[in-house]
C-alpha cells in the first residue's frame, strides 16, 4: 500500500477531496457539481435526518412500553409517528441509496467523468434541503406537527388542524429531488457508458438504478398531483376527494397507492443492487445469473407497479379487484425470489470473506426473506382482512424496508467507505456493532408479528394489557437496536477523523470499474475513459490471468 | 469516442442526452395531468348527467378560439427552430416572440372565461356551487384545477421561451447549437397537447 501512494502522489493526482474548484472551503462544496461532492453532501444531509427519524422512533417505542400515556399525549404520538414515517420515507429510505452510492458510484461504475446533467444533480439536492426545511416549518409552526400518518388519507387530512400544507409541500417537493435523479441516472446509463460496455457488460447496480429510475420519473408525479390536490382541497375546497361535497375517498387512496406502493421498490431494487455487487465481491465469485438478475429489476419495476391494490383490501374495492390485486401480488414474489436464489447460488462454492458488508449482505438475504414471505401473507386476501392494520402490518414493512434498503445502506457505506473517504475503518467494532444490531433488530420487529396476529392494532397510542409483554419486548429490542446504532455512527465517525489513510485502489478484490480507478476517486475519475471488452464480474478471467503471471 | 484522452478542457455536450432528458421530464408532465385524467374519468362515469349539463355552461367559441392559438403558437415555435437552422436570428426572435405573444392571448381568454364562472357564483366553495349537485360541484372543481395546472403550465413555457429569446440574442443559441430552443419547443408542444385532451372532455362532450 504504501508504494502503491507513493505512485500516486508522483503522478500528481488529487482526489476529488483534495481538489480545487472555483470556490473553496464550503461553498466548494454546496456549489460542487462533480457527482462524488454532491453524493457527500446527499450522505450527510441524508444521514442526519435518518437519525432525527431513528430519534422519533425510540420516542414511539418508549411510549408503548406501558398502557396508557407512558411519556406523553395522544396527540404528540400521533405526531410521533406522522413524522417518523415521513421523515424515514421521504428523507431517508427513498434517496438514501441512489442519490447517495448512486450519485457516487454509477458514472464510475459506467466508466464516465460524471452524470448526464451534474448541475440538475445538484439542483436536486436543493430541493431535497428545502423539502427537509418544510418538513422542520411543518413541526415548529402553530397549529401543530402533522399528525394524519405518513399516508394523509382523507378526510382526516383535510380535516386535521394541524400543518397538512408545508408537510404536503415538502412531500411534493422531495418528489421532484428524487425525479430529478432518477431522469439523470436514466439518461447517463443510456449515453455515458464507456466504450464497448453494452447493456449486459453493465454492472448489476447500474441495472438497479436503471429500473429504479423507470419507476421514480413514471409514478412519482401522481403523488405529486395528489399531494397537491389536498392543499387545494384544504385553501379551496375543491371536493374532489371529500366526501361532503362528492368526492371518493377510496380514489384518494388508490392514486396514493399507485405512486407509494411502487416507492417501495424506489426503496427495495436499488439496495438489491448494493447486496448484488457485496454479495458477488466477498465471495470472489462470479455473479451467478447476470442477466435473471437483471431483468427481474425490471420485473419487479413493472409488477410492482400494478399492485398497489393490496393496500386496500379492506376499503371497501370490488371482489374482482381485490382478487386480481392478490394475484398480481402473488406474482411479484417471483422475480424477487429470483433474485434470492442468484445470490444463494452465487454463495454456493465461492471462498466468502465474512467482512462486514457481507455480513450485512447475508443478513439482507435473511430480513428480506422474513419481509418478503409476511409480505405474501398479507397479499393473501383471507388473512389480510385479519390483519390489516395490526403491528403485523408494521412488522412486516420494517422488516422489508429497515431490513433490505437499512441494512443495504450501512453495509455499502462499509463496502465503499474506504473508497470514498481514503480512510479505514474499525472493522472489530464493525462487526460486533452488526451482531449487535441484527439480534436488536429481531427483538424489536418480531414480536410485531405476533401480537398483530392476536389483534394488536398499528398506530394506537393505549392497548390492552394483555399485550404489554410484547411492547415491552419490542422495546427493550429498540434500544438494543440503538445500541448498535450508536456503535455503528461512532464507527464512522472515528474513521473519518483518525481512520489509517489507504489508497489502496482495490480493497476488497472487486472488479467492476470502481475498483480500478484510485482511493479516493480524483475530480475526473478516469485520466482516460476505458474501453470495455469483456462482462462486469469476471472473477475467473482474472485468477486465469493471475495464475499465468 | 475519447479514448485519446483529451481530458483536460473538454465542454461536453451531447445533444441526444438533453432530448431524451426532456423526453423523460415529458413523461412525467404526462402521468402528473395522468392522474387527473384519471379522477375526470372515475368522475365522469359515476356522475354523468350532471357533466352533460354542467358542460353546457361552457363557451365552446372561445374553447375553440384557444385551441387554434395554441395550435398556431406551436406552428411559430417550430418556425423560430427552423429559423435558427437557416441562420436567421432576427427571424427566430420574431417568432418566439409571436410565441409568447400568442401564450399571453391564451391567458386572457382563460382569465375571461374564468371571472365569468366566478361572476355566476361557479366556483369551489361558493354557496351557490355548494347549492348545485354533486356532480357539478365535482365538474367544476375539476375545471378550475385542471385547466388551472394546465394555464400554470403556459405561464412557465411562457417564461422558459422567454429565456431562449434572451439566450439567442446572446448568441448562446446558434445555428450549430440550438437544442436549448428545441427542448423548450417540446415542452411548449406537450402543453399545446394537454390543451387538446382538455377541450373536448371540458367543451365538447356534453
Amino acid at each position: 500500500m504504501a508504494d502503491n501512494s507513493i505512485a500516486i502522489s508522483s503522478k500528481g493526482h488529487e482526489s476529488y477531496i483534495d481538489h480545487k474548484g472555483k470556490h473553496s472551503g464550503l461553498l466548494g462544496w454546496i456549489f460542487s457539481t462533480d457527482h462524488k461532492r454532491i453524493a457527500i453532501l446527499y450522505l450527510v444531509a441524508i444521514s442526519s435526518w435518518f437519525l432525527i427519524a431513528v430519534l422519533l422512533g425510540f420516542l414511539i417505542r418508549l411510549e408503548l412500553l406501558t398502557p396508557g400515556e407512558t411519556i406523553v399525549g395522544a396527540q404528540t404520538y400521533n405526531a410521533f409517528f406522522t413524522l417518523h414515517g415521513i421523515i424515514m420515507v421521504f428523507l431517508f429510505v427513498i434517496p438514501a441509496i441512489p442519490a447517495i452510492f448512486g450519485n457516487f458510484f454509477l458514472p464510475i461504475m459506467l466508466g464516465a467523468k460524471d452524470v448526464a446533467f451534474p448541475r440538475l444533480n445538484l439542483f436536486s439536492w436543493y430541493l431535497y434541503i428545502i423539502g427537509g426545511i418544510f418538513v422542520i416549518i411543518a413541526i415548529f409552526l402553530p397549529g401543530g406537527a402533522p399528525d394524519s400518518g405518513w399516508t394523509f388519507y382523507i378526510p382526516y387530512s383535510i380535516r386535521t388542524s394541524t400543518n397538512m400544507i408545508f408537510t404536503l409541500s415538502a412531500a411534493f417537493i422531495l418528489g421532484f429531488s428524487s425525479i430529478v435523479t432518477g431522469l439523470n441516472f436514466i439518461v447517463t446509463i443510456h449515453r455515458m457508458r464507456a466504450p464497448g460496455m453494452s447493456w449486459f457488460r453493465m454492472p448489476l447496480f447500474p441495472w438497479a438504478l436503471y429500473a429504479t429510475g423507470w419507476i421514480q420519473v413514471l409514478v412519482t408525479p401522481i403523488i405529486g398531483i395528489t399531494l397537491l390536490l389536498i392543499i387545494v382541497e384544504r385553501v379551496f375546497r375543491v371536493g374532489l376527494f371529500d366526501p361532503s361535497l362528492g368526492g371518493d375517498p377510496v380514489l384518494y387512496q388508490h392514486l396514493f397507492w399507485i405512486y407509494s406502493h411502487p416507492a417501495v421498490y424506489i426503496m427495495a431494487v436499488p439496495a438489491m443492487g448494493v447486496i448484488t455487487e457485496i454479495i458477488t465481491v466477498y465471495s470472489h465469485k462470479t455473479i451467478f445469473g447476470y442477466k435473471a438478475i437483471a431483468f427481474s429489476s425490471l420485473a419487479i419495476a413493472l409488477f410492482g407497479s400494478l399492485v398497489w391494490g393490496h393496500h386496500m383490501f379492506s376499503a371497501g374495492m370490488s371482489d374482482t379487484a381485490n382478487f386480481i390485486f392478490s394475484l398480481l401480488t402473488f406474482l411479484v414474489a417471483i422475480p424477487s425470489a429470483i433474485k434470492v436464489f442468484n445470490w444463494t447460488a452465487t454463495l454456493y462454492k465461492g471462498s466468502i470473506d465474512l467482512e462486514p458488508p457481507m455480513l450485512y449482505g447475508l443478513a439482507f438475504i435473511f430480513l428480506f426473506t422474513i419481509g418478503g414471505l409476511t409480505g405474501i401473507m398479507l397479499g393473501t386476501l383471507s388473512l389480510d382482512i385479519h390483519l390489516t392494520d395490526t403491528t403485523f402490518v408494521v412488522g412486516h414493512f420494517h422488516y422489508v424496508i429497515f431490513g433490505t434498503t437499512g441494512f443495504a445502506f450501512i453495509g455499502g457505506l462499509y463496502h465503499w467507505f474506504p473508497k470514498m473517504f481514503g480512510r479505514t475503518y474499525n472493522k472489530k467494532l464493525a462487526k460486533i456493532s452488526f451482531w449487535i444490531l441484527l439480534v436488536g433488530f429481531n427483538i424489536l420487529y418480531f414480536p410485531m408479528f405476533v401480537m398483530g396476529w392476536l389483534g394488536m392494532p398499528r398506530r394506537s397510542y393505549d392497548y390492552l394489557p394483555e399485550y404489554q409483554s410484547y411492547h415491552v419486548i419490542s422495546t427493550i429490542g429498540s434500544w438494543i437496536l440503538i445500541l448498535a446504532l450508536i456503535i455503528i455512527v461512532y464507527t464512522f465517525i472515528k474513521a473519518l477523523r483518525s481512520g489509517e489513510r489507504t489508497h489502496e485502489m482495490n480493497y476488497c478484490g472487486g472488479e467492476t470499474l470502481e475498483w480500478k480507478v484510485e482511493t479516493p476517486p480524483t475530480h475526473e475519475n478516469f485520466d482516460e475513459i476505458p474501453v470495455i471488452t469483456g462482462g462486469p464480474y469476471d472473477y475467473k478471467q482474472n485468477e486465469l490471468e493471475s495464475e499465468v503471471e | 469516442m475519447s479514448s485519446e484522452g483529451n481530458v483536460a478542457v473538454h465542454v461536453h455536450r451531447d445533444d441526444e442526452a438533453t432530448k431524451l432528458g426532456m423526453w423523460l421530464f415529458l413523461f412525467t408532465e404526462l402521468t402528473l395531468f395522468g392522474g387527473l385524467f384519471l379522477i375526470y374519468a372515475v368522475y365522469r362515469f359515476t356522475h354523468q348527467a350532471d357533466f352533460h349539463i354542467a358542460a353546457q355552461n361552457m363557451d365552446t367559441f372561445i374553447g375553440a378560439l384557444n385551441t387554434i392559438i395554441l395550435l398556431t403558437s406551436s406552428l411559430t415555435m417550430v418556425l423560430s427552430i427552423t429559423a435558427i437552422r437557416r441562420g436567421s436570428k432576427k427571424l427566430s426572435l420574431l417568432f418566439q416572440g409571436i410565441t409568447i405573444f400568442f401564450g399571453f392571448i391564451f391567458l386572457l381568454n382563460k382569465y375571461f372565461e374564468w371571472s365569468h364562472e366566478i361572476h355566476l357564483g361557479n366556483f369551489p366553495g361558493s354557496e351557490i356551487l355548494l347549492s348545485k349537485s354533486q356532480g357539478d360541484i365535482l365538474f367544476f372543481g375539476l375545471y378550475y384545477v385542471m385547466t388551472g395546472l394546465h394555464g400554470l403550465h403556459v405561464i412557465i413555457g411562457m417564461i422558459v421561451i422567454a429565456i431562449m429569446m434572451r439566450f439567442t440574442l446572446k448568441n448562446v443559441i446558434t445555428r450549430n447549437n440550438n437544442i436549448k430552443l428545441e427542448v423548450a419547443g417540446l415542452y411548449w408542444h406537450l402543453i399545446d397537447i394537454i390543451w387538446i385532451f382538455l377541450f373536448p372532455l371540458f367543451y365538447l362532450i356534453s
